[in-house]
């Protein structure tokens, strides 16, 4: 499955786009990364891809068909969304926040089945959360719920997996087990991922390709091209050095900023 | 939450076992005493069709019952438009009235009963005003474009105010003799004057509510999640909301209509429940509803036996209410935000 997003437009205020000529395409099993400031656009991107906005102008396209986000299209986007871990109005346990992954296809006047309770239970499986599938989900930490927002989009049986931040707000711990969750995912599902990161180290060890995006200008392209030192200082105005450390037959890129403080 | 999911069906089992036997109870329970034997043959002879010529068959076949009945829907009603309403507006503290509906009804009754006495013009009237202040509320809400879930509270807020005003309006000009005691009186709620007519007039749009809200009782778990993540999920949350409220909103006005104001019950009904069944919607307003019915029978049970003048049936919601829900606020811990 293939996933293109042509000529999106999008501003919160008339004649002011925050987004201009957004242009992108993901292939299958690819992870890509959107990098930029506070402020650029990056979960708004986000959420033109999953139709929970709409383009002003420009498209979303998958297998080179338009979806809109009109009823039975809405359905039928095979696009889980994890959006970043927030507090919840009401308690709900683990497993009925999963299940609520199925919506989509569960019909308006029905309760989710026994496949359903099912299908939702081997995402609490695949993430690992089975421990903690009976509790309240106001009780966890950060981590377990963006855990448990994972559960509830793969719930949804998605082909293109879309996480806004994901590893914000987690300790370096964490940050790590969830970018190795990602990984498996891609790896055993076939999944595609979009993410959002303020982490470059992340995006250079994770994805294939980066959308480095900036006040009015973006970049798309292979990630190894894309997040370079002259690149960063120039979207980010910060002078950093990009270290190899080897480690066995890898060699991981660190990330240090070099301004003075 | 009290029980784990295996226990759930010996729940249900008993809840409704506690309905069905309050709601006999409530047919024995009043001034004049009837043995209990009897009421059971007037009952079954009802049902066949041949009330018994005496006071105590007219007691409970045309007194009894019917109110009895009503007690029920009322109070399923409320409750389930309670949960219904927290549930869609994220807010485990919203009752039913929060749009204006209770108040708009409360004035459409106040003026009704100014013009004309209690009689069907003020009935009327309170469905009609009831129905138009969430109308009025809901386009308000709209004059700044996006309808948000705080607007709408807010501009519910706005409309409660300006119907509450106008009631002071009526209660300061109707005759202190006659129609002002009325309108007190039905501002308190009762079921004093409950008879079959009431009951066809409102059994079927309460039942229809009732029936609507349960069911897209799951659907209400995937709105109370807020807007976007029911989109990314598939559901388009405004319709929906849409849909649950009017319903909801129906069911109030209509229990409104024909009792008078009665609180507290659509917001403490579903709290207990929480505690019973869980968070789940799908469980939460089945259990709403024959927690709100038994509820509503038994205190209005109170109200007609405790004392020898009926206590208004929406003051002893209040004394009941407001001190259990003070008791929840303190025991349930931090679950609310």
């Amino acid at each position: 499955m293939i996933l293109e997003v042509k000529h999106g437009y999008f501003g919160y205020s008339k004649g002011h786009d925050l987004l201009q000529d957004i242009c992108f395409t993901l292939r299958e099993k690819e992870i890509m990364t959107i990098l930029g400031q506070n402020g650029t656009g990056k979960t708004t991107i986000l959420k033109c891809v999953t139709g929970i906005l709409k383009w002003q102008r420009g498209q979303t396209l998958i297998n080179g068909k338009s979806i809109d986000s009109s009823r039975k299209t809405l359905k039928q986007i095979p696009i889980g969304y994890v959006p970043q871990a927030h507090p919840l109005s009401f308690p709900y346990t683990v497993r009925e926040l999963v299940t609520m992954g199925r919506a989509r296809h569960i019909g308006v006047f029905s309760v989710p089945s026994g496949k359903d309770k099912k299908i939702a239970d081997q995402a609490i499986d695949e993430v690992g959360i089975r421990s903690i599938r009976d509790k309240l989900c106001t009780q966890l930490s950060g981590g377990q719920l963006q855990l448990v927002f994972i559960a509830r989009a793969l719930a949804g049986e998605p082909r293109v997996l879309v996480l806004d931040e994901p590893e914000s707000h987690l300790d370096f711990r964490n940050q790590f087990l969830i970018i190795k969750l990602i990984m498996r995912l891609v790896r055993e599902r076939g999944l595609s991922c979009i993410i959002n990161t303020h982490y470059p180290e992340h995006a250079l060890r994770l994805s294939d390709t980066t959308l480095l995006l900036g006040q009015h200008s973006y970049m798309f392209g292979k990630t190894k091209e894309i997040i370079t030192e002259k690149r960063v200082e120039e979207y980010f105005d910060i002078n950093v050095k990009i270290l190899p450390v080897p480690y066995k037959d890898e060699e991981i890129k660190a990330f240090v900023v070099l301004d003075s403080i | 939450m009290i029980c784990k999911q295996k226990n759930l069906k010996f729940i249900w089992l008993v809840m409704l076992l506690i309905l069905v036997g309050m709601f006999f109870v409530s047919l024995y329970g009043g001034r004049y005493f009837i043995p209990p034997g009897e009421v059971g043959e007037i009952l079954s002879a009802g049902l066949r069709g041949g009330v018994p010529d005496s006071i105590a068959g007219s007691v409970v076949w045309n007194l009894r019952l019917p109110r009895a009945l009503l007690n029920a829907l009322v109070g399923a009603g409320l409750a389930v438009a309670g949960a219904s309403f927290q549930g869609v507006f994220k807010n485990p503290l919203v009752s039913p009235d929060v749009l204006g509906v209770s108040s708009g009804a409360a004035f459409g009754a106040a003026f009704g009963i100014l013009l004309s006495g209690i009689n069907q013009i003020a009935t009327v009237l309170a469905l009609v005003f009831g129905i138009l202040s969430v109308l009025m509320t809901y386009t308000l809400s709209k004059l700044r474009g996006e309808s948000s879930t705080l607007a709408l509270v807010l501009s519910g807020m706005i409309i409660s105010a300006v119907f509450s005003a106008l009631i002071s309006l009526i209660k300061y000009v109707a005759d202190p003799y006659d129609k002002l005691p009325a309108i007190t009186y039905w501002l308190m709620g009762s079921f004093a004057s409950a008879s079959y007519s009431d009951l066809k007039l409102v059994g079927v749009p309460i039942l229809a509510g009732i029936i609507g809200l349960l069911l897209l009782r799951w659907r209400i778990n995937v709105l109370s999640l807020g807007d976007e993540e029911a989109y990314s999920l598939g559901v388009n949350p405004v319709r929906m909301r849409l849909t649950v409220i009017a319903m909801a909103t129906f069911i109030t006005a209509a229990c409104v209509t024909v009792t008078g104001i009665i609180g507290w019950v659509g917001l403490v009904i579903p709290h207990i429940c929480r505690m019973i069944v869980g968070e789940d919607h799908k469980n939460l307003l089945p259990a709403s509803c024959i927690v709100g019915a038994i509820f509503m029978i038994m205190v209005d049970m109170i109200a007609r036996t405790a004392t020898a003048a009926e206590i208004p049936i929406g003051i002893l919601t209040a004394l009941v209410g407001a001190p259990f829900f003070a008791l929840l606020f303190k025991t349930s811990k931090g679950d609310w935000q």
